[in-house]
Parts: structure tokens; C-alpha cells; sequence
């Protein structure tokens, strides 16, 4: 999947010759937009666009062109589009990746080419310690900080014995452990499914319900997500035994899953009901653009643009001066869809993560925030990043 | 125990989905001797009839039910267009052609459906969970899904051995050439054992559908393992495949139950959770691998070969 | 194999000054990306050309020809994860290891025919990969990494992308030219004769089964090369260099190209690869063509494209 957008400050630029040609900024964006996930690319892309268009498709004045490859959710296929990005269209900026085992396998390009990236979901502990780099930002978190944010919340609801599930990739084994790191009780089961191949989850959900724990903790974001809360409803145990999520419940699944999902608590860093103006602005128009609400993956991906206009304001138009932009970019100098924000010393953000719930508003349903549980959560990776001066 | 029990009873589920693909694709290569890598996309095709037949109809049943005729139908014009010339071709030939569809149909439901998969919503009846024996609870779907295949089964059964058709299909697995000496319409006969299998495969994947996701390449990994099926059970052979399913469903299912934990007793955690669901898959390719060595023609080989 | 200008000739004469200019092409535009797409291709193709040997040659239908990719990848990867950079342990371990694992399979699939010899692979295959899937250590699912490419002490330097691309184009080149080499050799002659006619090799007296296995160990240790060059390309292995659709992948190649024919692997891994890159530029649904595209060279063309461009000479 390919397409790319020439826009018309480009063809202005043609029409003014091709000597003189003003430059444009090139954007290679890489997300999923196929299979059971696709539906996070595309939130992604809409998003994307959609703050583009509120900066008048230029940042820090320069138009803007955008080439979209689709990752397949495959490690070994990111890398390969990556590598074209970089190889053949000698893209200016990387932006999107939602998935970690994908990230850490485009890494090693993106950082022996020193391409100027912006990570705007996938959350790898690597990407916060030892592979961190000067040229590489993220506007997501680190994979483990919601699900210990979901942690500290089973604690206050005085959980004492947890059952956690979630799939066999990277993100899936540090979502598991983030709830260990903050959870006070007792882990009497841990279940890693094959991904993304598995559907069925029948099986470990006999495993949970033979454990007797007091709560389940599940981590399965898109399509799974859908099949993994369906199918506990399903299995009888939603009366039993408690659900709690990280990444499973969004407003991309929540169309599907309608009155499934209520009652279920998850943690995010965003929720689109943040009051602030930017987020005011981000959700309306949204709204008003595709008829729902957009995604968390939405939010951070808008987030990216606001920031790469700073980084090119900052060395007006001059994307040689990559120091100067790694500087600027450090200083987080934009108006943050979610409030608060700065960048730890890892370039990991600097957050707030909220209690979640979905709840019906008339014939809808909608994420809403219910609590804060903790505030300016930094990762605790960061001081295995030697990041160079 | 009762652990295990119903620990066996997802096994069986999962053999009894395994069946329905098993027995169309087991006809086919006894019947026609094809290899049929599209039958994985008959299934997912019968699970994208259905969600949009659900949806259209406003009922589960009514939607189910005639998107097994529309996988029928859509079977048969298959076979009609695409299959039919590659009867009496060798097996790479089949392996190539039918490979071909299958990345076809792949981005064809993309064009059609959009990329982003569907989902099928269960009656609320179904959506609970009914107690089968005392301390058993066991989602109310997933009996449904046994049932109805046991009765699917038992219609083949009867299909197969006791009707004028099913002798037919018996002798042609048997005898091509007698049947056809015998003035019997061979082509229209293969036609309807290939929307037949069709209407199987799709049936299961609309019993998939709802516990899980209607979305692209969903028959690619179930295919191969209702490969393994009929090759343990033996080439053609109806009885075989339910044997093999069965066992090949609660080896899967067991193994990834009570592997991962053994494991760990060994290796670390970590290790453990990655090494036991591989563990258990290997298992049952190494089964085949075996049943190929020792008896190639299968544990039931069809009667009459 | 009498040279003689033919269509086909022409076009593998075009293919190999292409090829052998790429690097050229690459340092005047500098755009490297034909060169990262042709190292892919033509490592892809010296898979094809072992599997050719035992498939288009042999009649031997070999559904987990991948798995042998998997293994000198992964030989190749684990070694780097555990601090051995040198490409003179690396590459014979990996060619090595390839080799026995295809003896192993050889000799019980060996033993079995037609559909039979189709699906015993292909289960060797998912064993493999379920093994790769399964090993924790070295990423599981998500693959692995490798930060340095093998080292020949100075000798050659692999990072270099021009220097990896011509050897990758002579070992290439050497591979079609072994394949030739046996298949045009009394052992070659046993191979093909087999093929159309078992029985009749088997009471001149040929101990088939033996020179089966040799032919098949062959093609697994070249594949197992082509392993270790993909791992050293991508600078990243995971189990999906083994799924099932890989091997279909590679099958697709070499029919593709043609069966038997010494560069029609070359050919078809060119084509397939080239049109799939340019496909999806033009369309979302490249599989729409392709797929039919497939069906119907198996219908009419079943020489592949080099027995189309020899038909239409004469």
C-alpha cells in the first residue's frame, strides 16, 4: 500500500520552476493498514491528516509530503518499508509504528542513518534504555507505564490475587511485567498467546477461571481486543471474576463491542474528553470529519505534527541541522493534545495517566475519564539510556 | 478433574471446526485428487457471507443459513471458472494454481469488505455461559458449535454411505472411469461434491466468526492444520478426518493448557511462555510427520483404496 | 546447452549487465533502493536455484524449502547474538547445519511420494518454524536484530552495500553454474532420469534413493547460503522467513521462471519480485492480478516465462 500526496503548495512550487523549486518536507509514515488491526493505521493517517490540514499542510512554512506504507503488523516487512523510506525516498522524517517488535526491528536503520523519527505509538522498554537515540522521539510511553498505572489502580480496589494474559511479543511480555512492578498482591497465573495468530482464547480463559483470582488483567489491542473481551462475556466469567485492561478497550473497538465493554476499567495516557483547548479542537473537528471519536494511537499521531512544526521552525527549513532540530525537539515547544507535556531525558514523554471506562451516552458509547491515577509518570528505563550529547 | 474436562471440551470445539474444514477439503482429494489451498478462503468467504447476511436479515439463523447456501453457490462457480482445469494435473500444478486463488480471494474481500475485518454478534441467549456438569460452566456457543457439527457429521454419514449420490461420490473416489462409463454426469457430480466442500468449509467459518473475528487470511493457519487432519486420518476418508480432528483439536489445546507450566519448571518464565504453545504446535506436525513415515496412507484409510 | 541467440538467451544476457550496472546506476543517482531491492532478489534467487535443483530437475516437490532459509539465518543470527562476528565460523556452521538438517529430512521424506512427499516437508518446515517461534532467548515471535554483519578479518567488508551485492551476485552466478555443472553430470543424468522414470533407473541398477538424498542435502546447504546472505541483508531474522507462504513463495519463483531450466529460478524471482514492487505502486490489490496471473501460467504456460520466450523463437 502506497500512496503519496503531492500537495498543492508543491505543484506551486513546480509552477515556479524547477530551479528555484522550494523544498518540502517529506514524511514517511508507517502504521498498519491491513488485517485485524488496520483499523489503528487508519485512525492513525486520519488523525495525521487531520492536523495537517490544521497548519495549513506546511510545517515551519515548508509544504508537506506524505508517502504511507503499510508495516502488515510484520517485523520483517517494517523493516523493509523503513528501509525504503529512507534508501529510496530519502524521506525527511519517520513518523507512526504502532507495533514494538516492529520498531525494534526498524531501529537499526532508522538509527545508522540518523533519520529524524517520531514514534507515535509502539513503546519498547529497548526504545526507553539501551537503544535510545538522539534523533528518535516519542510521543506514546513506554509499553510498561499504563499497565503499572492499571496496577496501582487493582491495588486501591483492593485486588489480591490477579490472573494477566496478553500476547507473545515484546509489548505483550512488558505490559506483564509493568503489572507486576506496581501490583502488590498475588500473580497466580501469567498467559502469553501466540501473536497475532491466536483468535481462540477459550482455553486460557478455562486456565483463568481455574485460578480463581480476585481479577483478570488483559492487554490485547485492536481486532484481538474485541475477540478477547467477546469472548470472556461469552465464557461466563464476566460475573465471576473482573476485568482489568490496558490497550484493550479504545474507541475503535468500542462501535463493536457497545454495552460489552462497559463496567471494564482501563488506563491511558489521553482520553478525548481531557479538557484542554487543543483537545477541544483535535476531538470536534475529528468528530465532525468521520462521525466518531478519534483513538489514544489518533491522538499521540497528532501530536507528532505540532512537534515536527516546532523542529522545523527552530532551523528555519534547514533539516541538515540535525542537532539543532534534536534540540528543539527536546524542548517540547507545542501545544500537547493531552495538557502537560515534556520529554524525559530518554525522549520518552513526561505524563499523566487516567482511569478510563467506556459509558453510554444516549445511542452512543464513549470513552470517559474517571480519575487520575498518577501524575508525571516518567519511565524507569531512562537511566539505561546513554543518550550523547 | 473438571479442570480437565472442560479443558477437553475446548479441545473438542476446536477438533469439531477442524472437521467441518477437514471433510470438504478430505472429499476433494479423494474424489477429484486436489490439492485445495483455497479452500481456506471458502471458509473466510462463508464467515464474510454471513456477517453481511446477519446484518442484512436482522437474524442470526436466517443469516447463517443462507450464507451456507451463498458458499455453496459461490463454491460450485469456483469450481465451474477455476477448478476445473486443474483436474487430472499433478500436484505441484494444483499446489501453484490453488495458491494463486488464495492470495486472490486475500485482497479481493479487501476490495470488497475494506481492510478492516467484520464481526458477527451473537442472539443474547447465546452469550452466556450454561452449566453441563456440576462446577462446569461452558459458553453456550461453543455447544452449539459441537452439536451442530456432531449433527453435521452424522448428515454426511448418512449422505456418504446410505444415499444414491453418496455411492456415487464413493465409487468415484474409487473408479472414475466406471462411474462415468456408467453414464453418470462426472462433471456435475465433482461440481456438487466441490460446493459441498465449500459449504462445510464456509459453514465453519461462520461458527469461527463470532468467538472470533471475520478478517483476511483467517483460513491460512487453520488450513494447514486441516491438512494435518486428513493426512493423519487418511486421504478421503470421512471417519478418519472426525478422528483425527478430534485428536488433533485436544492435542492442541491440552498441549497449550499444561505445556507452557511444565515447561517452566525447566526453563525460566519467560522462556517457558514462548517455548510451550511452539511445543504443543510441533507436536502435532510431528504426529504427521510420523504418520507419514510409518503409515502414509493414514490411521482410517478410506474403504475400498 | 548449446549457447545460441534465443529470446530467452537475450533476456538472461539483459538480466546479468542489468544486474552487474546496478551498483553503477546506484552511485551516479544515489539512490540505492534498486540496490537494496536486486541484493533481495538475486539472494531470493539462489534459494530458487536450489530448489530448481531438487524440484525442476528431480521431480522432487519440496513444500518446506523456507525452513532451510530459516536455519542460515538464524545460524547466522544466533552466532552474532552470542559475540561470534567471524563469517568464517558463521558461514560454514550455517551451511553446515543446513546440510545435516536436509539429510535428516531427506532420508524419512525420501521415502515417500507425490502428495505425500508434498506434505512431509512441508510438516518439517513447521516444525522449524515453531522451533524459531519458541526460542525465547533469540526473540521468539519478534525475531532478532544483528547489529554487526559478518566479519572476514579485513578481508571483505560486508557493510559496504556494493561490495555485498557483488557477492551476492557471484555467489549467484556460482550457484547456477554448480547446479548446471550436476545436472549435466552422470549423477545429474540418474537425478532427471528418475524423475520421468524411476523404475527403469532402479533396474539399470542406480541406487536412486542414495543419489536422491545427495541431490537433496545439494539443494539444502545452497539454500541454507542464501539464509545466511539474508540475514547479513535484512540485519534482522524472525520465524516468518519459514512460514508455509514462504515456501509457496519460492515454489511460485521457480515455476514462474521455469522448471528445469538453469536460469529460469533467476528469471522468475526477478519477475515476481519486480512486479509485485511495481504492482504496488499502481494498486492496493496487486494480488488481484498476480493471483489469476499464477493460475494461468499454470494452465498455458507451463514452462514458465523461459519456456514462453523459447516457444515463440521456434
Amino acid at each position: 500500500m502506497r500512496k503519496t500526496l503531492m500537495l498543492t503548495a508543491a505543484l506551486l512550487a513546480f509552477s515556479a520552476g524547477a530551479a528555484s523549486a522550494q523544498k518540502t518536507v517529506k514524511i514517511g509514515f508507517v502504521s498498519t493498514f491491513s488485517g485485524p488491526t488496520a483499523a489503528i493505521g487508519d485512525d492513525m493517517r486520519k488523525s495525521f491528516e487531520l492536523a495537517l490540514d490544521h497548519h495549513g499542510r506546511k510545517l515551519g512554512g515548508l509544504p508537506v509530503e506524505v508517502i504511507y506504507e503499510d508495516d502488515q503488523i510484520k517485523p520483517e516487512v517494517g523493516v523493509q518499508k523503513v528501509q525504503k523510506l529512507i534508501e529510496s525516498d530519502k524521506v525527511d522524517f519517520i513518523v507512526g509504528i504502532i507495533w514494538s517488535n516492529v520498531l525494534i526491528a526498524a531501529l537499526k536503520p532508522i538509527i545508522d542513518s540518523k533519520t529524524f523519527t517520531v514514534v507515535t505509538n509502539a513503546g519498547a522498554s529497548q526504545l526507553s534504555g539501551e537503544m535510545c537515540s538522539p534523533y528518535v522521539f516519542s510521543t506514546a510511553w513506554n509499553n510498561d507505564q499504563t499497565p503499572q498505572a492499571i496496577g496501582l489502580y487493582m491495588n486501591q480496589k483492593g485486588v489480591k490475587t490477579a490472573f494477566l494474559i496478553g500476547p507473545n511479543y515484546a509489548a505483550g511480555k512488558d505490559m506483564l511485567e509493568g503489572v507486576e512492578a506496581t501490583f502488590k498482591g498475588q500473580i497466580v497465573g501469567r498467559e502469553l498467546t501466540a501473536w497475532p495468530a491466536q483468535v481462540d482464547f477459550q482455553a486460557e480463559l478455562s486456565k483463568a477461571r481455574n485460578a480463581k483470582p480476585d481479577a483478570i488483567f488483559a492487554f490485547y489491542p485492536g481486532g484481538p481486543g474485541i475477540q478477547f473481551i467477546t469472548q470472556y462475556n461469552q465464557s461466563g466469567l464476566k460475573g465471576q471474576i473482573p476485568l482489568y485492561t490496558a490497550f484493550t478497550i479504545d474507541s475503535l473497538s468500542l462501535p463493536r463491542l457497545k454495552d460489552q465493554a462497559l463496567g471494564i476499567p482501563g488506563a491511558q495516557e489521553w482520553v478525548r474528553d481531557l479538557p484542554n483547548e487543543a483537545n477541544k479542537k483535535y476531538v470536534d473537528d475529528f468528530r465532525a470529519r468521520h462521525k466518531t471519536d478519534p483513538s489514544f494511537y489518533g491522538a499521540q499521531t497528532y501530536d507528532a505534527v505540532p512537534l515536527l512544526d516546532s523542529v522545523v521552525k527552530a532551523v528555519n527549513g534547514d533539516l541538515s541541522k540535525k542537532d539543532e532540530m534534536r534540540r528543539a525537539a527536546e524542548k517540547a515547544d507545542f501545544k500537547s493534545v493531552r495538557g502537560n507535556f515534556k520529554f524525559g531525558p530518554n525522549h520518552i514523554p513526561i505524563q499523566n495517566f487516567y482511569l478510563q471506562e467506556a459509558v453510554k451516552e444516549g445511542d452512543e458509547f464513549r470513552m470517559k475519564t474517571m480519575a487520575t491515577i498518577v501524575e508525571n509518570d516518567q519511565d524507569k528505563h531512562f537511566q539505561k539510556c546513554k543518550m550523547p550529547n | 478433574m473438571l479442570y480437565l474436562i472442560e479443558q477437553c471440551l475446548n479441545g473438542m470445539q476446536l477438533g469439531m471446526l477442524l472437521f467441518l474444514l477437514a471433510a470438504g477439503l478430505t472429499l476433494i482429494f479423494g474424489i477429484m485428487d486436489l490439492i485445495n489451498l483455497a479452500h481456506g478462503s471458502l471458509y473466510m468467504l462463508g464467515a464474510y457471507f454471513a456477517a453481511t447476511l446477519v446484518g442484512v436479515t436482522g437474524s442470526f439463523v436466517a443469516g447463517i443459513a443462507l450464507g451456507v447456501v451463498a458458499t455453496f453457490i459461490a463454491g460450485m462457480v469456483l469450481e465451474v471458472i477455476a477448478i476445473r482445469p486443474l483436474y487430472g494435473r499433478d500436484h505441484l500444478d494444483h499446489v501453484l494454481g490453488t495458491f494463486g486463488l488464495l492470495i486472490f480471494f486475500n485482497d479481493l474481500v479487501r476490495l470488497i469488505w475494506g481492510p478492516a475485518g467484520l464481526t458477527i454478534s451473537l442472539p443474547s441467549q447465546m452469550l452466556t455461559a450454561v452449566q453441563v456438569l456440576p462446577g462446569v460452566y461452558y459458553p453456550a456457543f461453543r455447544l452449539v458449535i459441537i452439536i451442530a457439527t456432531l449433527a453435521v457429521a452424522l448428515l454426511l454419514y448418512v449422505l456418504v454411505m446410505r444415499t444414491r449420490i453418496g455411492m456415487l461420490i464413493r465409487a468415484g473416489a474409487s473408479d472414475r472411469e466406471m462411474v462415468g462409463a456408467l453414464g453418470v454426469n462426472i462433471k456435475l457430480l465433482y461440481t456438487l461434491v466441490f460446493g459441498l466442500g465449500a459449504a462445510l468449509a464456509g459453514f465453519a467459518g461462520m461458527m469461527q466468526a463470532p468467538l472470533a473475528f471475520v478478517q483476511i487470511g483467517m483460513g491460512e493457519n487453520i488450513l494447514i492444520l486441516a491438512f494435518v487432519v486428513i493426512i493423519i486420518g487418511g486421504i478421503g476418508s470421512i471417519r478418519g478426518a472426525f478422528i483425527a480432528a478430534v485428536t488433533v483439536g485436544i492435542i492442541d489445546t491440552i498441549g497449550r493448557a499444561f505445556v507452557p507450566d511444565l515447561v517452566r519448571h525447566f526453563l525460566s518464565y519467560s522462556a517457558g511462555s514462548s517455548a510451550g504453545p511452539a511445543l504443543s504446535s510441533m507436536l502435532i506436525y510431528t504426529l504427521m510427520a510420523l504418520v507419514l513415515i510409518f503409515r502414509p496412507e493414514g490411521l482410517f484409510p478410506a474403504s475400498g483404496k | 546447452m548449446k549457447p545460441r541467440v534465443t529470446p530467452a538467451n537475450a533476456v538472461v544476457v539483459a538480466l546479468i549487465v542489468i544486474m552487474s550496472l546496478l551498483p553503477v546506476y546506484a552511485a551516479a543517482t544515489g539512490n540505492t533502493f534498486m540496490m537494496t531491492l536486486f541484493t533481495r532478489i538475486i539472494i531470493l534467487a539462489i534459494a530458487a536455484v536450489s530448489l530448481n535443483l531438487i524440484m525442476g530437475y528431480g521431480g522432487m516437490v519440496s513444500f518446506g524449502h523456507a525452513a532451510y532459509l530459516g536455519i542460515g539465518g538464524y545460524v547466522a543470527g544466533i552466532l552474532a547474538k552470542e559475540g561470534v562476528n567471524s563469517g568464517f565460523v558463521q558461514w560454514p556452521f550455517a551451511l553446515l547445519l543446513s546440510g545435516l538438517f536436509a539429510l535428516g529430512v531427506g532420508a524419512l521424506s525420501l521415502r515417500t511420494r507425490g502428495v505425500y512427499f508434498i506434505m512431509i516437508t512441508l510438516a518439517f518446515a513447521q516444525v522449524v518454524y515453531y522451533v524459531a517461534n519458541g526460542l525465547d532467548r533469540y526473540g521468539g515471535d519478534d525475531g532478532l536484530t544483528i547489529q554487526r554483519r559478518s566479519e572476514f578479518g579485513g578481508l571483505v567488508n560486508l557493510s559496504n552495500k556494493t561490495v555485498f551485492y557483488y557477492i551476492c551476485l557471484v555467489l549467484l552466478l556460482g550457484a547456477i553454474y554448480l547446479v548446471w555443472r550436476i545436472v549435466n553430470s552422470r549423477f545429474g543424468m540418474v537425478i532427471q532420469g528418475a524423475r520421468s522414470n524411476e523404475r527403469r533407473m532402479r533396474s539399470i541398477g542406480f541406487p536412486v534413493y542414495r543419489y536422491r538424498l545427495v541431490c537433496f542435502v545439494i539443494a539444502g546447504t545452497l539454500c541454507g547460503l542464501a539464509g545466511v546472505l539474508l540475514a547479513n541483508h535484512t540485519n534482522f531474522i524472525s520465524p516468518a522467513l519459514m512460514y508455509w507462504t514462504r515456501s509457496g513463495d519460492l515454489i511460485v519463483m521457480v515455476v514462474l521462471g521455469g522448471m528445469g531450466s538453469a536460469f529460469g529460478p533467476l528469471i522468475g524471482t526477478v519477475a515476481l519480485l519486480v512486479l509485485e514492487e511495481a504492482l504496488s505502486g499502481v494498486t492496493e490489490y496487486s494480488q488481484i492480478i498476480v493471483g489469476p496471473l499464477l493460475l494461468l501460467v499454470v494452465l498455458y504456460a507451463r514452462g514458465g516465462i523461459d519456456g514462453v520466450l523459447r516457444l515463440r523463437h521456434g
